[in-house]
């Protein structure tokens, strides 16, 4: 589905990617974490065709990434200035259906089942800012599933909504992955949320960014919020990527002063243009 | 305060401005017949309702007006998203624009009466330059602040550019664009009726013009103060228009509860 070989960017003369190899099979779930300011945005946008990274390659179900591919929807961070706020939710959903060709009408119909899909049938007729922000976020999940993308990149989809909510919007892709069988790329910096939405965790290292850990998750399903989070396996895989994350080798105490004291989140994070 | 009482208290403004002048007035303290009283000014402002040619003045005036915002809008819309929109088409124009700009439009009568043929011609010309400012200025600022996000997110679903400009700059620019509309109305209206007034023709400013001639103080007045009201009323109306369909713009920028 997705395969990423030596993929470099720079902005000017600061690296942000410093060779990415991934590869990433239909249908999985793959949470990719590092340290902020790490480059995940950069990557992001290099496999969505946003961006036109300075080395490597990225082939989007085999075909090399050059403009920003047919099958793709990306989910950002901030769903407040990603939705439109002159259009209704509905439209909002339906509008990259524009590009699929197909009438009004069908158009409309998927989009209500796209807002069906993630519970909030009632909120068609709404603007996006008459709504929460959970709300807002499940909208824009909406209408990258209306799209019915072979690929969805999910940017920091849950960084800018509370705790509960948050918990929620998981259990949300968990239930659309199932259901739709799409790949998912979802970018994180929560350490607990990447083991416990993927079927693989990711770990870049801070810039010039390359993939220092890659784990398969392996944890019973379908998962819940209170059991999975208290299994033996799901403390230990989040404890091996939180040593991962902070650039410690795995099985490395992590309680070590000195290895906390050179951990990559005490240094000031570059002042390179943020993705 | 409540829109009512805020209306209230204009109108006891106005009100009480009109009965100091009238008192004024009486008492002999301004002269009568230079300035005449408010409630003659205010008889006469009644009576030009029934008044054929005034009203017909009105309407030459007000089309004039209409004429030309809509020939600047055609102008002025298209060139500003392209500026907006485009880094190097603003720059190469910028320069140009606020060269253009700050020229007084009645300086630029005597160009329009030799370049066109007929006065109403030169009246709409002078309307269009002067309201295109205005309408580019907003539209050009309408765009250039679109949420990079935005755009990005229609990229990212695979739109090109056209579609971005069509589907996300020009929808998100257009409270800007309405905005520059009800500003460009206000100086169209002031810039038909002063060309009215010094080059003739037909409108209001003419209309006032010949009841000056006549010495006709009272008639000069009710002229000008219809074409108060007249700015006033286009004037709220486009802004209503505005706050009806851009609630969303408001809403975002947190002016309206949720």
């Amino acid at each position: 589905m997705l395969e990423i070989s030596d993929l470099t960017h720079s902005y000017g003369a600061y690296q942000a990617l410093g060779g990415v190899n991934l590869t990433v099979a239909e249908g999985e779930l793959v949470c990719v974490v590092g340290p902020s300011g790490c480059g995940k945005s950069t990557l992001l946008r290099s496999i969505g065709g946003l961006l036109r990274p300075t080395g490597g390659r990225v082939l989007v179900q085999g075909r090399p990434v050059e403009k920003v591919p047919d099958d793709l929807a990306i989910v950002f961070q901030d769903y407040s200035r990603s939705l439109f706020p002159w259009m209704t939710v509905a439209d909002n959903v339906s509008l990259p259906l524009r590009r699929r060709g197909g009438d009004r009408r069908s158009r409309a119909a998927a989009a209500v089942e796209a807002l069906e899909q993630v519970g909030l049938p009632a909120a068609a007729g709404k603007y996006p800012w008459e709504l929460s922000g959970g709300m807002q976020q499940r909208v824009a999940i909406a209408r990258a599933l209306a799209y019915k993308p072979a690929l969805m990149l999910m940017d920091e989809p849950f960084g800018s909504v509370d705790a509960q909510t948050r918990e929620d919007l998981e259990d949300l892709v968990l239930q659309v992955r199932r259901s739709s069988g799409m790949t998912i790329v979802l970018i994180t910096h929560d350490i607990d949320e990447s083991v416990y939405v993927g079927d693989r965790v990711v770990v870049l290292s801070k810039s010039p960014a390359t993939v220092v850990g890659d784990l398969r998750v392996e944890l019973p399903e379908p998962r819940d919020q209170i059991a999975t989070r208290e299994h033996p396996d799901f403390v230990h895989l989040r404890a091996e990527v939180g040593r991962l994350v902070r650039g410690m080798r795995s099985g490395e105490p992590a309680a070590a002063p000195e290895a906390e004291a050179a951990s990559p989140e005490q240094e000031p994070a570059p002042a390179a243009p943020k993705a | 305060m409540t829109n009512a009482r805020r209306t209230l208290r204009g109108v006891l403004g106005v009100a009480g401005f009109l009965l100091v002048m009238e008192a004024l007035g009486r008492t002999g303290i301004i002269d009568p017949y230079l300035i005449p009283l408010a409630s003659t000014i205010l008889t006469g402002a009644a009576r030009l309702l029934a008044n054929g040619e005034f009203l017909s003045q009105v309407g030459v005036t007000l089309s004039s007006c209409a004429i030309g915002l809509l020939l600047a809008a055609a102008v002025a819309v298209p060139l500003g998203t392209a500026m907006g929109t485009v880094p190097a088409v603003e720059r190469s124009l910028r320069p140009l624009v606020e060269f253009l700009r700050p020229i007084p439009s009645l300086a630029l009568l005597p160009l329009a009466m030799f370049l066109f043929l007929s006065g109403e011609q030169g009246k709409i010309a002078l309307i269009v330059y002067t309201s295109c400012w205005p309408l580019l200025i907003n539209t050009l600022y309408g765009l250039r602040d679109v949420d990079p996000l935005a755009k990005e997110t229609l990229r990212s679903f695979g739109f090109g550019s056209y579609d971005v400009v069509r589907l996300v700059s020009l929808p998100s620019a257009a409270p800007f664009i309405t905005t520059g509309v009800r500003i460009a109305a206000s100086v169209a209206l002031i810039v038909a009726v002063s060309v009215e007034l010094v080059a003739g023709g037909d409108g209001i400013g003419v209309f006032v013009t010949q009841a000056a001639s006549g010495n006709r103080r009272d008639v000069v007045l009710a002229a000008t103060l219809w074409t108060g009201i007249i700015g006033l009323l286009v004037n709220s109306l486009l802004a209503k228009a505005e706050s009806r369909l851009f609630r969303w713009h408001r809403a975002r920028a947190g002016e309206e509860a949720l």
